[in-house]
């Protein structure tokens, strides 16, 4: 009995908190930071945009939302497309992506609207060694997922060391061996991931920009109407009572 | 001036004379009697039209954008909300809108709740309103397939077989439904033309009803009082005002303070971290695979845990359209001859406060993982949510011992034999805990009017207060 | 007076027999806006057979496979899951398939629910309310229990099936899931939607 009145007590507050799901860092990313953006889509085109793409997005309005100018975009950032008002398309057609990784590669438009900036800037993180899998790696945020570690290059392998924790506890932090390194330290790697992320997020909604600046002002509006409206009220109901 | 005056004057005249506009000007705005004393909750009704005109005008010019066809469908949301220059404005506020119109509709029928404002001689005002409440949820139910989304599409899916959970024809109806053997382009053209024309149509119609039924009684107030029991000699109610413009320039204040908070989740959060715009339905829709966490739209939940409390399918979907339908019959079934709230009982305001608390957690319970706990939860909180519509009934006079006794006899007899029923080793301890939710409530529903002074009920003004 | 109880007989007789007619044309009226909501032809013929290759499905591992427009699961079942199925019987509804076999092929009412035990082809649709479930084949994880021995967990309404898609006592869904027709045409291919008895 006791254990039961536990049980529900103990699942009450957690149900103010999203149940379940694998354990997520926290990410600190700024939209207004335009080279943070810049270097976010720097990494994007050159990692992700081989088989990822973001059809939806325009280059020309990602170069005059993260401050670049068209010809900049053209000749840094465009390998896949002619003119600058095309979309971020890639040529990897979904046939060939279902026998090299054995699913449809998802388009990134809007991922980091389906699975939070949380979840990007962890998963990118969290690739490990896997001998058991086609490509030899892992994902501790998504277990058996069919992308290679593309950034291995830059961040180094390391070796799952908790999986015997984590297959307890799935909400548990993964924690790492290094085995090798790679091109960037454990601290760039992560600030890079951020500027991807902060990327992704611009990308899922790039109206964000706009939205927050917009709304304060509608808001001042609606202020001053009310400075308005509120006195006219209490003059007609002088008559009243 | 006085020429252009003159004119214009003459122009009303020969309009009047063709069409009645000073006439209903007259019938239902400036002329239009409402009790002097609206409190707080009174907004909610004027602030629902506003959210109407918000949603028509909105969807027209959404409608303009975007592509009714399984696979153009999600993509052309995105286009509007990047390429269309202010699509992305006009669709929040769409997504805003639909949520607000439930926050509002359910304050608004709270508001009813409370100040007995569907009781004679206003059980038809409620009965229109519940079927305005009907329409808007097939409306909401409708317009969310449209953004062809994981959510959109399972969502749909669920929700369309319930109608196969019913026996016989079940299977053929979710089929006619849908038009195909699956959720599908066909549901979707067909959805959109119900979301965009039919339903719209409906509700416009609907509302119209209401508010002339509304004008032919009078508003209710939060006193309860029939201010045309109490005329002056020139045969006007000494409590009423003209609504217009009394009224008007109050509710222009209430709507300037609801476009506030309105701007605010807009603007600064317009998924609602989730609840307003579900992050799974970023995702395209995909028939092979459900999301791991699926949850309908938030102002479905209190009806889809009743759904889930119920196990057999069938059942389930009586339990959920009963949560619904029930609602209808408040008139009959609250027969205390004291409309508001304020002169009721103590027991009678725990009650209405338990209701609501019930309703919102019911909600609650809608959006979670169907775990254990939260399943038997689920199920206690159904519980009273449909025996709370017998205690109102039960409320409406004093009632002997022997019938109190009898009362809880009787319902808490009936849920233990559904606990009987449904027992499986291993869940007695949580299902005797559970069994105290509605047991608790109901013996003190019915026993404290025995035991207690909380049944006192406080006399009713002649006319209405402050 | 008589002519006036004619004459409103008359009127009544005129009303019923107009408002009779005109209620066979409203029906009729109505016929093909109802009926336009059926499964059109092009619906309709989106159900052909498919053929589905699993050669390179390794023990434990589960494909997907649209057939209809749904879901179908090819799941290639380990030695121990099999030694599981027998194991169960006792906690589920319908442990021989024989309460709902309608629609269902024969071999479909057995223990593994397939033509070779090792592999189960299923409808991946629940027999609740329409979700598909999720292939939770691990052995008892955190969320599932302690008993849980492999199977399917709707994330809709928690109903549960085991590897043979045979329903859990005590949830939601009523049935066992669907078994679609079908018949091997190698050992490592299969056409779904048709078996021998059509053929």
């Amino acid at each position: 009995m006791k254990k039961t009145i536990l049980a529900i007590l103990m699942v009450l507050p957690t149900l103010a908190s999203a149940a379940g799901g694998a354990h997520l860092d926290k990410v600190d990313y700024d939209l207004h930071n335009k080279e943070s953006l810049q270097h976010g889509a720097k990494l994007f085109v050159n990692y992700c945009l081989s088989c990822h793409s973001a059809a939806y997005q325009r280059y020309n309005r990602m170069a005059e939302d993260i401050g670049l100018t068209e010809a900049q975009v053209k000749s840094n950032l465009m390998f896949a497309a002619e003119k600058t008002g095309e979309t971020m398309t890639v040529a990897l057609q979904t046939e060939d992506a279902k026998t090299m990784f054995g699913t449809k590669v998802p388009d990134l438009s809007v991922i980091a609207r389906a699975r939070g900036a949380d979840w990007l800037y962890t998963y990118l993180r969290t690739f490990h060694t896997d001998e058991s899998r086609p490509f030899g790696v892992n994902n501790a945020t998504f277990k058996d997922v069919g992308m290679p570690h593309v950034l291995w290059e830059l961040e180094g392998m390391k070796k799952l060391i908790n999986a015997d924790e984590l297959q307890k506890h799935p909400g548990a932090a993964p924690k790492f061996e290094k085995i090798s390194d790679g091109k960037m330290s454990a601290v760039e790697y992560d600030n890079a991931m951020r500027d991807l992320t902060a990327f992704l997020v611009y990308v899922g909604e790039p109206a964000k920009l706009v939205r927050y600046e917009l709304g304060v002002w509608v808001i001042f509006f609606l202020v001053i109407l009310f400075l308005v409206a509120y006195p006219m009220k209490k003059e007609f109901w002088k008559d009243i009572h | 001036m006085e020429m252009l005056m003159n004119a214009l004057k003459g122009l009303l005249g020969w309009v009047d004379a063709r069409f009645p506009a000073t006439k209903l000007w007259e019938e239902h705005l400036s002329k239009y009697y409402a009790p002097k004393n609206f409190n707080f909750w009174y907004f909610f009704g004027s602030l629902a039209l506003l959210v109407l005109v918000i949603q028509v005008v909105t969807g027209i010019f959404l409608t303009m954008h975007y592509k009714p066809d399984a696979t153009l469908a999600f993509a052309s949301v995105e286009y509007i909300m990047r390429d269309v220059n202010w699509g992305w404005l006009i669709r929040y506020m769409h997504s805003t809108g639909a949520s607000a119109f439930f926050i509002v509709v359910y304050l608004h029928m709270f508001r009813g709740l409370m100040y007995g404002s569907f009781k004679k001689p206003r059980e038809l005002i409620w009965l229109f309103g519940m079927f305005i409440f009907l329409a808007l949820m097939a409306e909401a139910f409708m317009g969310y397939l449209l953004p062809w989304g994981q959510m959109s599409y399972w969502g749909a899916q669920v929700i369309v077989n319930l109608f196969g959970a019913i026996p016989f024809v079940g299977e053929e109806l979710s089929i006619w439904i849908r038009g195909d053997y699956v959720i599908s382009d066909a549901t979707l053209n067909r959805f959109f033309a119900f979301h965009v024309a039919a339903v719209p149509l409906v509700i416009i119609g609907l509302v119209v009803a209401h508010i002339i039924a509304l004008h032919e009684v009078g508003s209710n107030n939060p006193d309860g009082v029939e201010i045309k029991k109490n005329k002056g000699a020139d045969g006007i109610p000494l409590d009423g005002i003209p609504f217009h413009p009394y009224y008007t320039v109050k509710d222009i204040v209430g709507v300037v303070v609801f476009l506030m908070f309105f701007a605010a989740i807009m603007f600064f959060g317009p998924e609602m971290g989730g609840y307003f715009l579900e992050h799974a339905n970023f995702v395209p829709a995909d028939p092979l695979k459900t999301p791991e966490h699926i949850a309908p739209v938030w102002y479905f939940t209190p009806f889809y845990t009743m759904l889930r409390a119920v196990p057999d399918p069938f059942l389930g979907v009586v339990a959920m359209g009963a949560g619904v339908v029930v609602l209808a019959f408040l008139p009959w079934l609250d027969q205390n001859p004291i409309k508001s709230v304020r002169y009721r009982s103590a027991l009678h305001k725990l009650n209405l406060a338990l209701f609501v608390a019930v309703f919102v957690f019911l909600g609650y319970l809608g959006v979670k993982s169907p775990e254990p706990v939260l399943s038997e939860l689920g199920l206690r909180f159904s519980e009273v949510y449909f025996v709370f519509f017998y205690v109102l009934w039960f409320h409406s006079k004093s009632r002997d011992a022997k019938f109190s006794f009898m009362s809880l006899i009787v319902w808490v007899g009936l849920f233990s034999l559904n606990d009987v029923a449904r027992y499986v080793e291993g869940a007695g301890e949580l299902m005797m805990i559970g069994w105290l939710i509605p047991a608790v409530y109901l013996a003190v529903m019915f026993l404290a009017p025995l035991y207690t002074n909380l049944n006192a009920e406080k006399a009713v003004p002649e006319r209405v207060t402050g | 007076m008589t002519d006036g109880v004619d004459n409103n007989k008359r009127r009544f007789l005129t009303i019923a027999a107009t408002t009779a007619v005109a209620s066979v044309g409203a029906v009729g009226a109505a016929v093909p806006f109802i009926a336009s909501w059926n499964p059109s032809a092009r619906a309709k013929a989106a159900g052909a057979p498919v053929e589905a290759d699993f050669s390179k499905l390794q023990p434990g591992q589960m494909m997907r496979v649209e057939w209809r427009g749904k879901p179908v699961w090819i799941v290639r079942r380990t030695e121990q899951n099999l030694k599981d199925l027998a194991s169960l019987t006792d906690s589920l509804r319908d442990p021989e398939s024989t309460l709902h076999t309608k629609g269902q092929p024969s071999y479909a009412a057995n223990e593994t629910r397939a033509i070779k035990a090792e592999y189960a082809i299923l409808v991946g649709i629940c027999t609740h309310l329409g979700c598909s479930p999720t292939y939770r084949p691990e052995l008892a994880p955190a969320d599932l229990g302690e008993k849980w021995r492999g199977g399917f967990f709707c994330p809709c309404h928690g109903s549960r099936f085991d590897l043979a898609g045979r329903v859990y006592k005590n949830v939601p869904a009523p049935t066992n899931l669907e078994v679609p027709k079908h018949m091997y045409l190698s050992e490592t291919r299969v056409m779904i939607g048709v078996d021998e008895g059509a053929a």
